[in-house]
Parts: structure tokens; sequence; C-alpha cells
């Protein structure tokens, strides 16, 4: 007989690990439940890395409630999870008259968010940010905004998860469900191992991208993913002293607009573009978008055009035909609906969490938290704490650019309890390949620690044998 | 501990500075490696060619690496070492495997190569699945038999380009084609027909790299085709040429990045950065040139360190700004006064014939020759050291036919 789970999450982007998180602290037994390889393999893999306040939120929204209960929530445990927090605040600069009007309604509209921002003149923001363009009129600092690491903060959630007895099940998309007796059979795609089936009292639906689809195992889902694509760039570390906060513009009532930061690990990002397209798999970059973003950023900061590009990227954000998040408890159906969580995931994943765990008490008994969880750090993969590529003794390193050694990488393809399951789930959580020259010194070495591990790499003899 | 020389670097030309100043009496020499050994990129290419000006010898890539380290026996090799940063007055801050020390010495080298550029700063789009990568990670792999590809198309048509096609010959595999963007190869025409011969693949010009497809691994590209598009299937990408110096140490500090032309360390005319301890050689000084002039340039730097050890270069300021005009590129940036000429290095882009002239800030011409038609991109012209006293600015410039 297949085990009864009280609770499985579909989908293990950061929405999905910080539910997985909760659930599995709230003492419920719970499986989390991936289509792909490895966890953040669709939206959640590719944003701009700010821990928002949600200052500019729609006062009163679901949306603005989270973000700053996520907000909170990632303060008061990052630490203990080993996660970084860059607290640069961020600097919404006034281009125009057009943008220097709307500074009054934005500083209004964040002080019924709960946050307080402060008015500069030109002059303050160029002694703040010398290096933007001098046609920077004025703006508001906003002191919370932080950088976090994007990747390793879901990690550490569905770690914690993992260590503390929930169950991790990747590779396997689900293709239907039935709920019968109070209790969800969800059947796995047949990945030539036979049809699998997964069982459990409740299903939290977290599946992001294919949040609508997975819904309609349901009910007719009462939202359609409309994927909205944002490609970002990234520069070298040179660029990383051009500015000291989160640069961002006036937004209009269409786009957030593009954003100027540094990282965490002291490179420094621009984007994202805002693109509506209807695939929601493949985020693809574009080079006329690519080149209009890289002269978007030099209007910004024009010395950005001297330094080099070490990265670009891609991702998508499920965007739904609703401004506001998409969640509700189906107490009768045995499900938890969480959709149209569209850009600001990383900055509320952890208030989703306490308000699904809310709503699963309201509708489906109460939990029984464990008394004294484990709470596994992740690796640090910032600058700013000691990495082991500088510790005495260290094991070699692998990777330069970003000072991975062969300890780290062999830790996360095999001593972990949520070892990498793809490349990109490697570089994720070491950084190996992620540097100025990426991979060009690195890829060799990196594939012969990896192949045994991912098949993928696997070694194809001449004339392509395997 | 203080040091004569240190050596940061050890492919061509650090090796070879280090043989040179060994070969002179200098006898506290440390080159700084940070991989396991030392021999540089050539480590990693199997096809002959390698150490024809150094020793003499057509051999593969790994002999000219082991010849370049005995060449270089006496020096004290540090490997898996990186050097974190450079600090004036010699000092070299090193990660070794017993944990970060400091060393210093009297003339620091600066030899850490280059490397092509990657898929994002060519702004290329489409996916981004396994098996996008330089010609460096690509022959490395060869080497070491861990290649997980088989179809590559190859991107570019420097002569490392032709060195990938090599590569795979020697590997057993068979590229799709060889794709150049421009109307004509960056190596003359001949190269490309040679290569048809010889491997087999299809040799194409005005053909751009669009977009990569393909979720986990690259599955086809498409390409624009002299106009047109078309989706050419492949299992993989090796994106070469374009090279980049490898500047991480170049932070703008202790030494100053000509960011506008060569974007490697700004240097006088004794190979010497502004600072005066520190000097740089090889190619890490501009985009790529053969592993016989590197080795050559690393000799070079090593007589000026030598020089600089027994206190007789001149100082290190003030010098003459060098300005190029209708170059890529010039360097020495600056030329600080001394007795004889002064030989100044360009790059413009392929094309016909013209001039290269050298000017001061008032027009004076102070040297002129002509460019034949079929000149190699890289340009030099010898002139005399201008003096510091009537020459502010120095300019070179490339004077096409006709204008």
């Amino acid at each position: 007989m297949t085990p009864l789970f009280d609770l499985a999450v579909i989908g293990s982007g950061v929405v999905g690990c910080a539910v997985f998180r909760e659930s599995v602290l709230a003492g419920l037994d719970t499986l989390m439940i991936e289509r792909a390889p490895d966890l953040l393999a669709g939206a959640s893999k590719a944003n701009s890395a700010i821990l928002h306040t949600g200052f500019d939120s729609k006062p009163g929204s679901l949306e603005q409630r989270l973000i700053r209960a996520g907000h909170r929530e990632y303060l008061a445990i990052h630490e203990r999870l080993g996660l970084p927090l860059l607290k640069t605040g961020a600097t919404l600069v006034a281009w125009n008259d057009q943008d220097l009007a709307q500074l009054d309604g934005i500083d209004a509209a964040a002080r019924q968010n709960g946050v307080s921002l402060h008015r500069l003149d030109a002059e303050g923001v160029r002694r703040r940010e010398p290096s933007l363009a001098p046609t920077a009129c004025g703006g508001l600092v906003v002191d919370e905004e932080s950088l976090i690491d994007p990747w390793s903060a879901p990690l550490a959630y569905a770690q914690q998860a993992v260590v503390n007895g929930g169950v991790f099940l990747r590779n396997s998309p689900v293709a239907s469900g039935t709920y019968e007796d109070g209790a969800w059979t969800l059947r796995l795609e047949d990945r030539g191992e036979g049809e699998k089936t997964v069982r459990a009292r409740v299903v939290v639906n977290c599946a992001g991208l294919q949040g609508d689809i997975v819904e309609a195992i349901a009910r007719s889902s009462p939202f359609t993913i409309k994927p909205r694509k944002g490609q970002f760039i990234v520069y070298d570390k040179s660029a990383y002293g051009l500015i000291s906060s989160v640069i961002l513009p006036v937004p209009s009532p269409v786009t957030k607009g593009i954003v100027a930061t540094r990282t965490v690990f002291g490179n420094l990002l621009v984007g994202p573009t805002a693109e509506p397209q209807d695939d929601r798999d493949v985020a693809a970059l574009g080079r006329p978008q690519l080149e209009s973003l890289k002269a978007a950023g030099e209007r910004l900061l024009p010395s950005l055009a001297r330094h080099d590009i070490t990265a670009t990227y891609a991702g998508l954000r499920p965007a739904t035909e609703f401004s506001d998040y998409q969640i509700e408890a189906l107490p009768d159906r045995g499900w938890i609906t969480v959709g149209g969580i569209r850009s600001t995931g990383l900055s509320s994943a952890l208030g989703i969490a306490r308000h699904v765990r809310g709503l699963y008490e309201e509708s489906f008994g109460r939990c029984r938290p464990l008394a004294d969880p484990l709470w596994p750090r992740v690796p640090n993969l910032t600058e700013e704490f000691p990495r082991p590529g500088f510790q005495p003794d260290r094991d070699d390193i692998i990777c330069h650019c970003e000072s991975v050694t062969r300890a780290e990488i062999r830790a996360a393809l095999s001593d972990s309890p949520l070892p990498a399951g793809c490349i990109g789930g490697l570089r994720r959580r070491t950084r190996c390949m992620m540097g100025r020259c990426q991979g060009f010194y690195c890829t060799r070495r990196v594939v012969e620690l990896a192949a045994p591990y991912l098949p993928e790499l696997a070694t194809l003899g001449p004339g392509g044998a395997a | 501990m203080n040091h004569d020389v240190i050596i940061i670097g050890g492919g061509p030309a650090g090796l070879s500075a280090a043989r040179h100043l060994l070969a002179s009496g200098v006898r506290d020499v440390v080159v700084i490696e940070r991989n396991p050994e030392c021999g540089g990129l050539p480590r990693f290419c199997l096809h002959r060619g390698w150490g024809a000006l150094d020793f003499g010898r057509l051999w593969r890539g790994p002999r000219y690496a082991r010849a370049l380290v005995e060449a270089a026996a006496g020096a004290t090799f540090l490997t898996n070492c990186a050097v974190t940063a450079l600090e004036p007055d010699g000092v070299v801050r090193v990660n070794t495997p017993g944990g970060p020390r400091t060393l210093r010495a009297r003339a620091v080298l600066l030899a850490t190569g280059i490397r092509e550029m990657p898929r994002s700063a060519r702004l290329i789009g489409g996916t981004r699945p396994w098996g996008v990568m330089n010609t460096g990670a690509f022959q490395e792999m060869v080497r070491f038999q861990t290649l997980p590809f088989r179809a590559p198309v190859i991107i570019g048509s420097e002569l490392v380009a032709f060195s990938a096609l090599e590569t795979a010959r020697h590997a057993g595999l068979r590229p799709v084609a060889l794709l150049e963007e421009n109307s004509s190869l960056s190596v003359p025409a001949i190269v490309g027909a040679a290569a048809r011969l010889r491997y087999q693949v299809p040799v194409r010009t005005g053909c751009r790299l669009v977009e990569i497809c393909g979720q986990d691994r690259v599955e086809a590209i498409i390409v624009e085709d002299n106009g047109a598009r078309r989706r050419l299937r492949c299992d993989s990408i090796v994106l070469s040429g374009r090279f980049v110096p490898e500047t991480a140490l170049v932070d703008g500090r202790t030494i100053l990045r000509d960011l506008d032309g060569t974007r490697g360390p700004v240097i006088d005319n004794f190979y010497r950065c502004t600072d005066p301890r520190i000097f740089a050689a090889g190619n890490v000084l501009r985009g790529v040139e053969h592993s016989g002039y590197v080795a050559h340039e690393g000799r070079s730097a090593a007589a000026a360190i030598l020089r600089a050890l027994r206190d007789d270069l001149p100082p290190s300021r003030p010098a003459i700004a060098v300005e190029g005009r209708n170059l890529r590129y010039v360097y020495p940036q600056r030329i600080v006064p001394s007795d004889g000429k002064t030989m100044l290095f360009g790059r413009s882009a392929r094309g016909a014939g013209g001039d290269l002239v050298a000017r001061d800030a008032s027009g004076r011409e102070l040297a002129r020759r002509s460019v034949g038609r079929f000149a190699w991109p890289r340009l030099t012209l010898e002139i005399p050291t201008p003096d510091v006293e009537t020459c502010d600015a120095l300019i070179l410039e490339r004077e096409h036919s006709g204008q």
C-alpha cells in the first residue's frame, strides 16, 4: 500500500520549498514533488535576488501582506540556516519632472505599507550614488531592501524539510489525480519505470508556471498563467562598486522597470525586461532585447560600458490575469491553491508558507509542530563570509573565478541531504562555472567530478558510444 | 620574505621569462600557478606546431608545455596557488593550499594570459543548455577524454578555430560546420580552403549564430546565413576566439587597465605597469598572439626586469601618453624617456594597405611606414623615443589609402 502523506506539495520552486519546510516543521508528514531533476527548475531559478520590503506593492493586497511577512521571517531565520543578507537599501531614482511628481505618491503608499522612506534631492542622489548618470534629479531611499542568495535560500528551506523527515521526489511530473475518501491519489508520469502513484490527504499546488495545469486536477482553474519573460545581464565583479544600493526606477503602470543591483556574489546585475509570451517552458534570450537592456543599463550607469559581461539569463514569471496572488483552500477537495506568485516570490515565500499553514489549520486540522527541529546550514557562497577556498588546508580549487574547491563540488553532488540533480543545480549550489570565464578554465575538471552523478555529462567515446 | 622576482602565471610568457632570468643569474625566481601543473594552455593542444621559435622544434602542445617547465628548472614553483591581489611595493597576496600567504618581491611579472569571450558577452540569443563552451574547455575535455559531445559547431575563424578543428579530428569527431559571421575569414583564405579539404567540414562566411536551441542539451542552432535563417542540428557549440586578457588582478587600484584599448594592463616601453615594481608580458597584454611571440615577450620583459633589479631602468614617471587612431588598440600606452628606439604595437581590423604614422601632439611626424595590403592585423612601428620635455602625447594613426 502506498503510504499516505498528510500533505503533498507540487512544485519545488522557492514557494514550494518554503511550504515544504513550514509543513514539515508543523509536524505534517510531507512530500514535495518536482517534475525536473532538481529544485528551482522553473520561475525561481532566475530573478533579481532582492529581498523586497513590499514598499511599492498595492496597499491592502495579499501580495503586500505576504511580502512583509516573508521579509520578516527571512530576517528571523537566515542566520540559523547560514543564509546571507546584504542590507544595501535601495534608491528609487527620478530621472525627469514626471518621475519627480510621482515621488510623493510612492512615499505615501509606502507609509501605508508600513515602510518609511526618505527623500533625496539631486545632490543627495549624487552623493549616495555618484556613478549614476548626472540627469538623476531626485529620489527616495528604502533602507530595508536587501540582497540575498536566490538559490541557497530555497535550498536551505527544502534541506531543512528533508533533514526533519520530509520527502523530496524528483523527475516526477504529476499526470493526474483523483480525490476519494478524503485522500488524493496522484499519478506520476511514466518515465519507463512503470506507473507510480503517491497519496496525500491534502495537496498544495505550488506549480508556478504550470499552476493552472496542475489546478485543473482539482477544478477548472480560476486563473490562467500568462508567462512574462525577464532577461538579465550580470556584469563582471569589477563593476560591483559602481553602486552601493539597489537602483530602482519610478514604476510605470505596466512594469516595475529595469533595476540595477549588486549581487551577494560580488557582481552587478541589470534587468529584467518584461516580455509576455505563451511558452511556459522556454525562457530564451534575445539579442535585440539584451542589446537594449545593455543600453538601458549604460543610461543609468554610463561607466558600465567599460565593464565586461559575465552572464546573461532569462526567466519566466508566472503572472495571471489578476494582479494579486491567487491563494485559497478548498476544504471539501483537500486542496490548497498557491498561484500567480509573479515576481515577488523570493521575498514572500516564507510569508506564503505561514499563510498556507494557517489555511491548512482552518480547513484540515491542527498541526503538531516539531519540538526541536534540526537547522542544517547551507554552504556559504558569498564573499561576505569565509569560504572554504580560502581556509587553511583547503582542497584544490577547481573553479578559480569563484574559488570553488573540489570538496565543495563533491559535497554538492553526493554528500548533501539534497544533492544536485543536474549541472545547473551543481552550479547554483557551488557557483562553479558561474564566474567571469564561464567555464573556460574549469569545465573539464567539473565534468570529471560530476559525470558519475549526472548522467547528462556521461562521456561519449569515439563514435559517440556512451 | 623578499624574493627577487615573482612571476604570476606558469604559461609560455611566464615560464620563458623565468628561463631567461635564471639564465642571467637571478637566483630567487618564484612562479605562481593556480593549476596543479604549469605549462599554460598548450597543455591541452594536441596538434603539432609548438616550440618553433623558442626551441626550434615542432612539438605537440603538451610536449612544448613540458619543455617550458624544464627550461625554467631552478625556479620555485608554487602550483595550486592563486594570487588574490597585487599591492604596492611588490606585495603579492596568495591563496595557497595551506591558507592565505603574503609574498613580496623586488619585481613582479604578471603573465596571466587570456581566455575566450564567453557566450554571455557575445549577447547570443536562445536557451542556455549544456554544451556551449569555449575552445579552451573543448580542447581540455578532448585531452582528458571527458568530452560529452560528438557533433559540435565551431563559431569564429581565428586561428584557434582551426586548432579546434584539428582537436576534433584527433578525437574522431566530425564538426557540423565552422561559421564566421564576417564576410571573410579572420585567417588568410588559403587556411579556410585547406581546412575544408583536410577536415571535410563546411566552412561558411557571412553566417551568424542567432539562437541556441535545446532545453537540457544543445539540439540545434539558428543561423543567419547570408541573410537567410536556417536551422542547423548539432549537440554542442564551440565559441572560439575573441580573446580577452585575464585581468582579475588588474583592478585599477594598484595598476591601471586600458579599458578602451587592449583591455589588458597599461604598460610602458619596458613592460612596466603603472606600479613600477609590476611588469606584464604575454597575452595578458592584449587579445591573442601565438605562443612563440608570447615567449619572446616573456624574454623581453625579463630583460627589463634584469635592468630594474640593477636599478638601471629609467624612472616610471613622467611618461608620454600614447593614443591610437583608426586602431583597435595600441601599446605601450605610456612611454618613458630612454636611449634608443621604442617599438609601438597596434592592431587594426583587416583591410587594405595604407600607412602607419606616429606623430606628437603638435602634429610633427616621428615615423611612418606603409602597411602591406595583406598585412597581418598586428602592426608595429619603431620610433625614436621622444623626449618628455618636448612631447606630451603621442598618436599612432592608421591612415587608409585614399584618405
